[in-house]
């Protein structure tokens, strides 16, 4: 009954344009959870997958849709703050790859652990940084997560090992993480991101064969966005189904744009390592708007169709936002609010990026070592 | 240079007095009491646990600890590096053993820029510590690849800590230092010393004792010339200095102990009291340590007080040769020594 009356409420505004009858919708007028039928996984090495039938509450929804918003416009502008200068050296953009970092986070705990490679601001948000210190560290001020001395490759916050800049070894850090979290038996896990490029990797391999060996509480997860910088997957792997590419370790294959998707697989997984099991693996089909990083255009290795298909068809916000709206959870008013709330969180965050100071000189010599005092410079 | 005295109170050894220990067992001492007094201490590498290590160096504690604290890896040292390295930065003290530095090559990525370079590049947030250990250097017989000496190829590099000890008490300070320190230590030991034994302290034998990171000893006071080494070639200085004392020659021989950071204050003072300095050292000459030396030398106080240019002797600038005359001829020897004092001292 509700729902027809909304529904009715909808139309009427949609011929009228007018918000006054908008204003007597309550949140009593929202449904509070749903069940969305999701992709199945391919399985490797497994009997069974994730659910393919998940319930996400009105508020999961809602949280996931600002958090998804928020890293989507900070990439934004970060794309601006790079094209002015403001943001200089390396900077590699996750717009698009939202549904992954968000997906994960919501399977995980925040007293879990986190590790990736370069493209990372993303992650640096979901594991606890503000949007704030990641844009100060972007712009290498004194009020940047990492003080200003990493830069965009080189964030940390706690349980979030970086922001790694060689290709490939953070994973056999990820393994080392979770090698203690079983050494202290203290039930928490690590989820060890890498790329479709990086998955070639030989120390890749060696630790997949330490981490089954050793049954280390270890998610291993390849997000392929079809591109190792401008060598497409088909010109860089002989196998291009990354999910199995850790043989005797289990492994699915995710629709990376699906927020539910990874969310469920991440569970999946999650539960398969705190059970004991040892690791398992994950890919991601994600895919990503920018090049590989701010130098890259992007558009010399794949077409511009391409990208745009990607944008219209299995934009993570969009699908996510359709699922909201036709499934009654939320409100076009209530998610433009989020949408405006998102955009004055960045700005706020760009001017404070902008106008922080750098940081001070004496600062150059410090952070050598831990309990040392600052060493001189060599002259 | 071998050392050293007999003993008085052999049958006292638990009770009192110096012992004589090899630079093994004073090693597999250190780790075992750093193992028991800290339980996130673990030793990881290849043959550590039920091989009692390559070289033995390890010998008895997979017995007494278990798979937990000491594990043995497969040959994949850029994987099982990370994986320490990892395991460092969530909370363990790790101390990863390269069976030879020469293996370390494969891995020093994860050295350099995971362990090294993370509590700069994190502004203090993320430390490591962890302690990089293993035979460095030439050995016997064992040819080019096998041989090579990494100590300014570590030193170089901001952010660890590079360690080199000479005699067991060094062995046994220093390591339990380096797996004390928060940071990352690169730890080179020496495979010919492994079975030579040195007179220990009383001091030595407390489950306390330590060796300060960064700081050298003067194993001979001298006032002709200061002679400075690390590792195996301090003996080979103090065999030089007996031969040249009796020629009226006085050496004073410093042993580094640490490579990195480096004592220069020690070498400066010495040689503005002897006005002469000769480098001893197994690695290449070119950016070695010797190098390292003359240019810290040169910038600082000390320059004005030598009367000499100072002389570096190194192992020669090629890659280990295997037959026995050859590789004798590639390393520093007591005469090569005694030779560069003499040219040094014009005598």
């Amino acid at each position: 009954m509700l729902t027809s009356i909304t529904n009715v409420l909808r139309a009427c505004v949609q011929k009228n344009g007018a918000a006054v009858v908008m204003s007597a919708r309550t949140y009593a007028d929202f449904t509070s959870q749903a069940t969305f039928e999701i992709k199945k996984c391919d399985l490797h090495k497994l009997e069974e997958g994730p659910a393919t039938q998940v319930v996400m509450t009105r508020d999961e929804g809602l949280q996931y849709y600002r958090v998804m918003q928020t890293m989507r416009r900070m990439e934004l502008k970060a794309d601006q703050l790079y094209k002015q200068k403001i943001i200089r050296g390396f900077c590699h953009l996750y717009d698009g790859q939202e549904a992954c970092a968000v997906g994960i986070e919501a399977s995980i705990n925040l007293t879990d652990h986190l590790i990736t490679a370069y493209r990372a601001h993303g992650y640096t948000y979901t594991r606890g940084g503000t949007v704030k210190e990641i844009m100060a560290e972007l712009t290498g001020r004194r009020g940047g997560i990492a003080k200003g001395k990493g830069g965009s490759m080189h964030m940390y916050c706690k349980h979030f090992y970086g922001g790694n800049g060689i290709v490939g070894a953070q994973v056999p850090l990820g393994a080392g993480v979770a090698l203690a979290c079983k050494y202290q038996g203290n039930n928490e896990l690590c989820v060890c991101l890498y790329g479709d490029g990086a998955a070639n990797q030989g120390q890749i391999f060696e630790t997949y064969n330490m981490a089954a060996l050793w049954k280390l509480p270890v998610i291993f997860i390849c997000e392929n966005n079809r591109y190792g910088m401008g060598t497409s997957v088909e010109r860089a792997a002989a196998s291009t189904d990354y999910y199995k590419r850790g043989e005797f370790i289990p492994g699915l294959r995710v629709d990376g744009m699906d927020v539910l998707c990874v969310r469920e697989a991440a569970r999946f997984a999650a539960d398969h390592c705190r059970s004991g099991k040892g690791p398992i693996l994950m890919e991601l089909q994600t895919y990503r708007y920018h090049g590989h990083s701010m130098s890259d255009p992007g558009v010399s290795y794949r077409t511009r169709e391409e990208i745009q298909e990607v944008r219209s068809k299995s934009d993570p916000i969009s699908m996510l936002k359709d699922r909201l709206l036709s499934n009654n959870m939320a409100s076009v008013e209530e998610l433009k609010e989020i949408d405006v709330e998102v955009r004055k969180e960045i700005e706020d965050a760009a001017q404070y990026a902008t106008t922080d100071p750098e940081p001070p000189l004496e600062e150059l010599c410090n952070h050598i070592f831990s309990n040392n005092p600052p060493l001189e410079p060599a002259h | 240079g071998k050392a050293v005295v007999g003993l008085a109170s052999r049958k006292h050894q638990r009770t009192s007095g110096p012992v004589e220990v090899t630079v093994r067992d004073a090693l597999n001492q250190a780790m075992d009491e750093e193992l028991e007094r800290d339980e996130r201490v673990f030793l990881m590498g290849e043959e550590v646990a039920q091989y009692d290590g390559a070289y033995k160096v390890s010998r008895g504690l997979w017995k007494k600890y278990g798979d937990k604290r000491i594990i043995d890896t497969p040959i994949s040292e850029m994987g099982f590096a990370g994986i320490a390295v990892g395991a460092a930065m969530a909370g363990l003290r790790p101390i990863c053993e390269f069976m030879t530095f020469n293996f370390s090559m494969q891995a020093i990525d994860q050295v350099i820029n995971s362990a090294a370079k993370t509590y700069y590049m994190s502004a203090g947030l993320q430390p490591v510590p962890i302690v990089f250990r293993g035979p460095n250097g030439a050995s016997a017989g064992v040819a080019a690849q096998h041989s090579q000496c990494f100590a300014a190829w570590y030193a170089h590099c901001p952010g660890l800590k590079v360690v080199s000890p000479w005699n067991s008490e060094d062995a046994k300070g220093l390591l339990k230092s380096a797996i004390r320190d928060d940071n990352p230590v690169v730890f080179l030991e020496n495979e010919l010393m492994y079975g030579v034994p040195f007179e220990m302290s009383e001091d030595s034998q407390s489950k306390d004792f330590t060796i300060p990171i960064g700081k050298a000893k003067i194993e001979r006071q001298g006032n002709h010339v200061t002679l400075v080494s690390h590792s195996r070639f301090v003996g080979h200085c103090l065999d030089a200095a007996a031969v040249l004392a009796k020629e009226g020659i006085e050496c004073e021989v410093i042993n580094l102990r640490t490579i990195r950071p480096m004592d220069v204050e020690s070498i400066e003072t010495s040689v503005m009291k002897t006005n002469h300095l000769v480098t001893v050292e197994g690695g290449w000459p070119q950016f070695g340590v010797g190098a390292e030396i003359c240019a810290r030398v040169m910038e600082g106080s000390a320059f004005n007080f030598l009367d000499a240019p100072v002389t570096r002797v190194t192992g020669v600038d090629i890659p280990m040769p295997y037959a026995k005359i050859l590789e004798d001829h590639s390393l520093p020897q007591v005469k090569d020594i005694i030779f560069s004092v003499k040219k040094t001292l014009n005598v």
